[in-house]
């Protein structure tokens, strides 16, 4: 099929593809053709029957994607880099360029008449270079096009600043073009018209920080990303859910009208995106839908981090290329002017290029939830699977897994299972709870008069940060996970950083009653598709939580957690058993089995009992945990625990890759007179089915499946600080029967079971029998904890707010490094907390106390700000591998 | 050609006026009280001194107009930013005229100037903020939505965020800009729950500097380039607790202005001037 692709500059790109070529296809093909390798940033777009921009779906098939008409694309910047210095080469810089000249002469970009003069300058500096009053007429601007409504005395003063720049080569005038642009309030904005609830004409404006809400220019909202706790579509209406504000209990949910479902449908696939790009690490898992009606969309490229971190290994020379002239560009596209075809070469290809990282993180974003389904979307999502399969990270190439765990308190202990062995797998479970407080930290900080302690001395001035600022890192305590190997050794570091500084506006901190910020990550804010869980308690009586897992292909047993605080070590063994309980959506649910680091034996039953049993251990750590609270506690505290559980199934092995699957879970806690709500763990499970999604839409309240007796329990810890949580299980079975795709329904029946889930979209090791596939695992654990004495660095145990957490997964074959990080706010003061857990895996020839030394050395390096406050090696050697399946 | 987000509060010129003997008796003030005449004209007169003197600005006045009550209050009839002036549509039925005047010394000083004409837009340029990267405006008894709407228009580069005004008379009768990057806010609910507003609508960082006395939150700031941070700010004498708060500034050149009897008729350190630079550094 002949595709034609308008280029930045105005020209046409024609070529052909083959009939069923996917759009990453052709982007890759244009890329090339412009020699462009941070391409990160840009897409291609089509124009749909309503004439409407829409963005080409890398992972879908063209002839899916244009149903009628010619074969006709534009190349565009797609995420308008916040920072375009950051970029590493000016040719990217280039097409920036060229994309903004054409938002400025469109007016889609609005600018004033002075930074009109100022970007028209910078232009023809880069096109025309030096004036030179000879070669150059004294018209000689007049053919380029700088504004929508340009006047004589416009080009008059581009031409007088024009004369200015003597010596300025091409690419510094970009970067000063670049310069100017971004500040525009407008840059990288990409807006929809929408009404709002009452029929009044707004423009919802999506970018880099979160979506705007304008009525003609006036910005009359936003809501910045991490305020942001889901965003869906329902026929023509968009929908966000907003984190409850500070004296607010509930979410909110707010609709937007817009003009028909596909302009819904839009806004929130781009919305989607920007999501993931700019706020995420890495992108998230598609959701594992079985029933489910919701689009499976995801944002499937890579995101920001991750393109900044391959583009800085860029290594080839700065690639020639020839810039436009701006006349001829502008011409194309002006009604009259033909395209003019003179000086047709655009780009000089340099050998060089495709070396470079061609890392297709196919993993898939967020979020979303969409109550129709559309069978089609439910193919395009097998196809999606596929594609996941297929692209399997070069090794070189980090892969991160993105989980956001928010936990403020880290106590939250569970076993996963894994079941899969014979690919890597890693499930993360995390849980985290914060109780919250003033801290010294806080009482210093905040001085506005209402909180602060010390009025009278006021003048300190203090960053008022934007909510969004809220989530970066993330803190918190920790959180674990578990890799399983395939390997027969396995030994895990965890080697946590952590760093104060950061001062936030109380504004972050628990209302007056106590009711607290949520303290949802935002990032997991798009998860919606696991199934999380909220869990109210209050601190008081602090319960455990609980965990839902669904996992989609197969189950996995959690593995444990243990708690250490600084007295040392406490090690919380747990297993859970899963009833199915209110299930009626049919989550499947896993089992989790709690497993202590330092005890092998312990753990050992567990993963040997494939049955689940409940254990009561949580209960004394419950107690424990307890007493700390009540010494901690403060008058308006919360207590937000959420775990999310990332499952992501990398098959390295290839004999079956499975789709990575999420899980995220929330348990969050209430001071108890918040919410008389429930003690009971509340959980909401979203499940992939339109239905409940909807309902969930509409609501404030949540559609909540009370389970009671979940998979997992986790402890909460009061103290961020002093506490450390870790939770490492390796599971590793040699032969898993994951291969096999089985299903058992059995298995729902014990535990939860997710139905939608278990039957993936392939049938790749989709479900899992929880308890028979069990693995059955004999290892040899030690566990060792070096923590520095330090301890706590607020001196006080309260938790603070879990702000945002997130893990990072990478890996290469023999080691897995999972970084997770969370913020927390515990009264004015932030904390970033980092955990890295590095677990490497191998037969033994691998000299782990080196590999430790190199870990800490990195992590210190790689943080130079932080302090290294605890080191756990986890040591766990297999005896004898036996054949887990049944 | 001044680039976007040109050196924030360099100024070079300013524009005052007079007070008219009208003022005492007929200008606007949301509480009864009596106005000395000559009390009020020695603290202007003061004021002006310190623009010029202190600040070295080239301060152009104009001549009071009995007809005009508030005219020395010449902020809320134009806002100025870089080489742009929009001159407004005041809230006050009887302060339009005010605009006329400020017109003309704004085209004398060759700034481009956009008009509010349409006649359903009232702005006080009291109620806008401009933070060096963008506008918030208070939408009060004196601006409306149509007002924004103009300076939006007016001032393409940058966002123009609204901000419902619940009690005080202007946005700025809470607030000012204490620096680049800082707010200065009174600690009353309505100027802290603005504030909030703000920090919600806005993409970018702010410091926030919160005073007892929201009348002491209305400071002018400039940046000089021989001195670097000046804050004019209230005296103790009218404000002690606040003017502590300032006094713990570092690096800040504090010039305490008296402003006893102008306040009486709701007018603060800013309202009496309006600011421009001519030179578009940067």
């Amino acid at each position: 099929m002949q595709c034609k692709v308008t280029l930045l500059d105005g020209s046409d790109y024609t070529l052909d593809v083959e009939k069923r070529a996917r759009g990453q296809m052709l982007f890759d093909k244009v890329c090339d053709h412009l020699n462009l390798l941070e391409k990160d940033y840009f897409g291609i777009t089509y124009k749909d029957i309503d004439n409407q921009k829409n963005w080409l779906d890398p992972s879908k098939e063209l002839k899916k994607q244009i149903r009628t008409g010619p074969w006709n694309f534009a190349f565009n910047v797609k995420f308008y880099p916040p920072d375009p210095a950051q970029l590493t080469e000016d040719i990217t810089r280039y097409y920036l360029c060229l994309q903004l000249r054409d938002d400025v002469v469109s007016g889609r970009l609005p600018c004033s008449f002075a930074t009109h003069t100022v970007l028209g300058s910078y232009t023809v500096q880069s096109e025309l270079g030096d004036y030179d009053p000879e070669e150059l007429a004294s018209d000689y601007i007049g053919e380029l096009r700088f504004a929508p409504n340009q006047t004589k005395e416009l080009e008059e003063k581009v031409m007088e600043l024009h004369k200015t720049y003597k010596g300025m080569t091409p690419a510094e005038a970009e970067i000063h073009f670049l310069e100017n642009a971004k500040k525009l309030s407008m840059f990288g904005v990409d807006l929809h018209h929408a009404k709002d609830s009452e029929g009044v004409e707004i423009m919802l404006g999506v970018c880099a920080s979160g979506l705007l809400i304008y009525r003609d220019r006036l910005r009359i909202n936003r809501f910045a990303w991490p305020k942001i706790l889901k965003i869906s579509y329902k026929r023509n209406n968009f929908y966000i859910k907003i984190r409850p504000g500070e004296f607010e209990q509930f979410e909110s949910t707010i609709g937007f009208k817009l003009p028909n479902h596909r302009a819904a449908k839009r806004l929130w696939k781009v919305c989607v995106e920007h999501h993931t790009f700019f706020r995420l690490v890495s992108p998230e898992a598609p959701p594992k839908k079985f029933l489910s009606l919701g689009s499976k969309f995801r944002y499937s490229g890579r995101t920001q981090a991750q393109t900044r971190r391959a583009s800085s290994q860029i290594i080839r020379p700065a690639p020639f290329f020839e810039r436009f002239s701006s006349k001829r560009y502008n011409m194309s596209r002006s009604l009259d002017g033909a395209p003019i075809m003179e000086n047709h070469e655009t780009l000089m290809k340099d050998g060089a290029t495709d070396g470079a990282a061609k890392v297709i993180a196919k993993g898939d974003i967020i979020t979303t939830v969409t109550t129709e389904k559309k069978a089609e979307e439910e193919k395009a999502e097998q196809e999606d699977a596929r594609m996941d399969e297929a692209e399997t990270p070069e090794p070189t190439v980090t892969t991160p897994l993105r989980q956001d765990t928010k936990d403020t308190e880290p106590p939250a202990e569970m076993v996963k299972h894994q079941t899969n062995i014979s690919e890597l797998k890693r499930s993360f479970l995390e849980t985290g709870g914060s109780a919250q407080g003033l801290t010294e930290w806080e009482k210093r900080l905040s001085s506005s008069p209402v909180h602060s302690p010390r009025a009278d001395e006021a003048p300190m001035i203090e960053p008022l940060e934007p909510q969004d600022a809220k989530d970066e890192p993330p803190t918190g305590d920790e959180t674990k996970e578990e890799v399983e190997p395939k390997a027969t050794e396995a030994a895990g570091y965890l080697v946590k950083l952590v760093a104060d500084s950061i001062v936030t506006d109380g504004a972050t901190s628990s209302g007056p009653h106590g009711i607290s910020l949520s303290t949802t990550m935002d990032d997991d804010v798009f998860m919606d598709a696991a199934l999380r869980e909220v869990e109210e308690k209050t601190p008081d009586s602090q319960d455990e939580r609980l965990v839902l897992k669904v996992s989609p292909g197969a189950v996995r047993q959690e593995v444990s957690q243990a708690i250490s605080d600084k007295k040392g070590t406490l090690i919380i063994l747990k297993e859970d058993k899963v009833d199915a309980e209110g299930d009626e959506l049919g989550v499947l649910s896993e089992k989790e089995e709690p497993e202590v680091p330092g005890e092998a034996d312990a753990e050992k039953n567990k993963l040997l009992s494939s049955s689940t049993e409940k254990e009561t251990i949580e209960e004394d750590v419950a107690a424990v945990i307890e007493a700390r609270t009540t010494v901690v506690k403060t008058p308006s505290l919360k207590i937000d625990v959420k775990a999310d559980d990332i499952a992501p199934i990398k098959g390295i092995d290839s004999t079956k890759k499975a789709m990575a699957s999420w899980i995220s879970e929330e348990a969050m806690t209430y001071a108890s007179e918040v919410l008389s709500v429930s003690t009971n763990g509340v959980e909401e499970m979203r499940t992939p089915d339109g239905l409940q999604h909807e309902a969930e839409i509409f609501t404030f309240e949540e559609v909540q499946v009370q389970t009671c007796s979940l998979t997992q329990n986790s402890v909460s810890e009061s103290s961020a600080t002093s506490f450390a949580v870790s939770t490492l299980g390796w599971v590793s079975s040699s032969q898993k029967t994951s291969a096999d795709p089985e299903q058992k329904a059995a298995i729902a029946t014990e535990t939860e079971a997710a139905p939608a889930e278990s039957t993936g979209p392939t049938s790749l090791d989709s479900s899992d029998a929880g308890t028979k596939e069990m693995p059955v695992v004999h290892t040899e654990t030690k566990t060792i904890t070096y923590e520095a004495a330090e301890g706590e660095t607020n001196g006080d145990a309260d938790p603070g707010v879990l702000l945002s957490a997130q893990t990072i997964t990478s890996e290469t074959t023999s080691t897995t490094t999972t970084t997770h990080i969370t913020k927390t706010v515990k009264g004015g003061v932030s904390e970033t907390r980092i955990e890295k857990r590095i677990v490497i895996t191998g037969d033994s020839d691998i000299d782990h106390d080196e590999a430790l030394a190199q870990a800490i050395k990195e992590a210190k390096e790689q943080h130079p700000d932080m302090s290294v406050t605890k080191v756990v090696v986890h040591k766990e050697t297999e005896i004898t591998p036996e054949e887990g399946e049944d | 050609m001044a680039g976007l987000m040109a050196g924030f509060a360099r100024y070079t010129h300013a524009v005052v006026r007079g007070i008219p003997t009208s003022l005492a008796a007929d200008a606007l003030r949301s509480s009864r009280s009596d106005v000395d005449l000559a009390k009020a004209r020695a603290e202007h007169e003061a004021y002006v001194a310190v623009l010029r003197t202190e600040l070295g600005l080239d301060v152009v006045e104009l001549a009071a107009d009995e007809s005009l009550p508030d005219c020395v209050f010449v902020e809320d009839a134009a806002v100025v930013c870089g080489d742009t002036a929009l001159v407004t549509r005041p809230g006050a039925e009887s302060r339009r005229g005010e605009t006329e005047a400020m017109k003309g010394a704004l085209k004398d000083l060759n700034l481009n100037i956009v008009e509010m004409t349409d006649e359903n837009a009232t702005l006080d340029g009291g109620d806008v903020l401009f933070t060096g990267r963008e506008f918030f405006v208070g939408l009060s008894k004196r601006t409306n939505q149509r007002g924004a709407e103009i300076l939006a228009d007016a001032f393409k580069d940058y966002a123009v965020s609204t901000v419902p005004m619940l009690e005080a008379l202007h946005l700025k009768s809470f607030c000012s800009m204490g620096g680049p990057g800082l707010i200065i806010i009174g600690s009353s609910e309505p100027a802290q729950k603005a504030l909030k507003i703000m920090q919600q609508m806005s993409d970018h960082r702010y410091d926030k500097l919160t005073v007892p006395d929201d009348l002491a939150a209305n400071c002018i700031y400039v940046n000089l380039p021989n001195k670097g941070h000046v804050l004019l700010h209230c005296t103790a004498e009218e404000f002690p607790e606040s003017t502590k708060v300032f006094e713990k500034l570092k690096d800040y050149t504090l010039i305490p202005v008296s402003n006893m009897e102008k306040v009486k008729l709701d007018g603060a350190l800013t309202c009496c001037s309006v600011l421009i630079n001519k030179k578009g550094n940067n």
